[in-house]
């Protein structure tokens, strides 16, 4: 993507310039518009912030004889949630778009496909900071689950779940014909890399060529990045380390679906 | 009446679009065959033919979101596609591409952002002209009146008639007024007092603003309230002319039956050809 100067908001009222180049001002009417859309969809905005709650509550008491399964499989579906609920959200807010024809004729218009992509991730983002702050919540102060480190930096992994979760929805959708195709994507995405992370049995007791798998996979390292804050009082070199893997894999994801985003299509 | 915030430059040297052996395959199908043709600024010129002529194809491949599209097609003196058209075109598409879960006015509010951003007090307040916001705030509201919708400011798109969200998405075309409007089948599905009132729209736009409009429709009796006819098809141009030239010319009275007798002789025509292959 071409990364000319980044046009300043002072020249004329329609600057056409720099199409490719992040607009602050069009970013933020996206992102905007996204938020509008759902919050007259007031069903799935419950849907998304209650659904983890109440998980976590029918967790809490499947291991009601066992706290420390609670501590361990909590702390990683904290930042498993996220991913999920995100990439469901977005893949299908995305395949919409793609199939209703607003997509084509915004990008008929100047905006840059980077203000698309950074809209939908701002929106989701903010969405998932709420739904990420809940459920976090709900766990640490009434869940009783026991974190040795801080629930801030359970939160910051979790919200880093949501953007990967977001990356992937928007990045799978390009593959998607159909709202049909678009869920059986969760599956096929989300559900090997649930296997594959650590959450029912521990990475290093898996085939090696299954633990080099996971080793390649961003939710092993979301999952060890929530273990990380759960086991260990500071910021170790390890949740740092996993921390830029999975913010980094999002960027990465983001990038590619910058890049399915065609101005012209067949 | 409209109060639009600047004049467009009025650039009648180069004409709206030219196009010289524009060749557009989809597949392994060449939907449109060496078209050679040119559109006039400030006039409306209408697009006619049967569905599937490649009448959307051609539009597509004006606004440049048609992939594979070779030969020359010049745009407002810029080629197809080129980012500083996406401005100055406003394109509505056959099926209306509008939020269904936004209101009318939200829609709007939105793609006016995109089309004039800048935040909503900052700049140009100095030089007297109207900050961002209230100048959106305008577009908008002149946009929803022109096309008739004023009382549905405030309902979600998707409760709309499908007639209604049709103008609503040409509502998002007319914003920042464009100097080429290109509109995929505008009134279909609409009364004939609504279409009347849009052609009158279309007319005002043409003769007030010198906005260019590229009007495709299957409608033969539309033809004959455009300036020029583009007739199309099985991607190929039978006729590029004025409605009174197309008649004289036929010796017909109406525009369809200029057509079908132009249908006629190019399938006359074609006849030898074809037994030769």
């Amino acid at each position: 993507m071409s990364t000319t100067s980044t046009t300043s908001t002072t020249s004329a009222p329609s600057p056409a310039a720099a199409p490719s180049a992040l607009n602050a001002a069009r970013t933020a009417a996206t992102a905007a518009r996204v938020l509008r859309q759902l919050r007259h969809d007031p069903r799935t905005i419950a849907l998304l912030i209650l659904i983890p709650c109440l998980m976590l509550i029918l967790l809490r008491y499947v291991f009601d004889a066992s706290p420390r399964t609670f501590d361990n499989i909590g702390a990683s579906l904290l930042g498993i949630f996220p991913l999920i609920t995100m990439f469901l959200v977005t893949s299908i807010a995305t395949l919409r778009e793609r199939t209703s024809g607003t997509l084509e004729r915004l990008l008929a218009m100047p905006i840059g496909k980077a203000d698309v992509i950074a809209g939908y991730a701002l929106a989701f983002g903010a969405l998932a900071i709420v739904q990420s702050a809940l459920a976090t919540g709900l766990a640490v102060w009434f869940l009783g689950l026991d974190v040795t480190g801080s629930a801030w930096l359970l939160l910051l992994v979790a919200l880093l779940d949501a953007l990967l979760g977001t990356a992937l929805g928007l990045f799978v959708s390009a593959f998607a014909a159909s709202e049909f195709q678009a869920v059986q994507f969760m599956p096929a995405v989300i559900f090997p890399q649930l296997l594959l992370c650590g959450l029912f049995t521990p990475r290093s007791d898996m085939h090696p060529a299954l633990e080099a798998v996971s080793d390649a996979l961003p939710m092993s390292y979301a999952v060890d990045g929530m273990n990380e804050v759960l086991h260990h009082t500071d910021m170790t070199a390890t949740f740092v380390r996993d921390v830029l893997i999975v913010a980094g894999c999002a960027l990465l994801v983001l990038g590619l679906g910058a890049a399915t985003l065609r101005r012209r299509t067949a | 009446m409209m109060n639009y915030a600047a004049d467009p430059p009025h650039d009648t040297l180069t004409p709206a679009v030219h196009a010289d052996d524009l060749t557009v395959s989809r597949g392994t199908r060449t939907v449109l065959h060496h078209l050679r043709f040119t559109v006039p600024r400030g006039q409306i010129t209408g697009l006619l033919g049967p569905s599937g002529c490649g009448k959307s194809t051609l539009m597509r491949s004006i606004v440049g979101t048609q992939a594979k599209v070779t030969g020359t097609l010049d745009v407002l003196g810029q080629p197809a596609g080129h980012p500083t058209l996406r401005s100055r075109i406003g394109y509505v598409t056959q099926a209306p591409s509008v939020y269904d879960d936004l209101t009318v006015r939200q829609n709007l509010e939105y793609f006016a952002a995109i089309l004039d951003p800048g935040l909503p007090h900052a700049r140009k307040r100095s030089r007297g002209a109207a900050p961002a916001a209230e100048r959106r705030h305008q577009h908008v509201t002149q946009a929803i009146a022109d096309v008739d919708l004023t009382s549905h400011a405030d309902v979600l798109a998707g409760n709309l008639s499908g007639g209604q969200r049709n103008r609503v998405s040409l509502a998002v075309a007319l914003l920042g007024a464009p100097d080429l409007l290109v509109l995929d089948e505008p009134t279909v599905g609409l009364d004939p007092v609504l279409r009347r009132d849009l052609w009158n729209l279309f007319h005002d736009l043409a003769t007030t603003r010198g906005t260019t409009l590229l009007v495709s429709s299957h409608v033969m009796d539309e033809a004959e309230r455009c300036h020029r006819l583009l007739l199309m098809r099985e991607g190929e141009i039978l006729a590029d002319d004025t409605p009174d030239a197309l008649r004289t010319r036929t010796g017909t009275e109406t525009v369809e039956a200029a057509f079908l007798r132009l249908v006629d002789e190019a399938a006359a025509a074609n006849r030898p050809k074809e037994s030769n292959r």
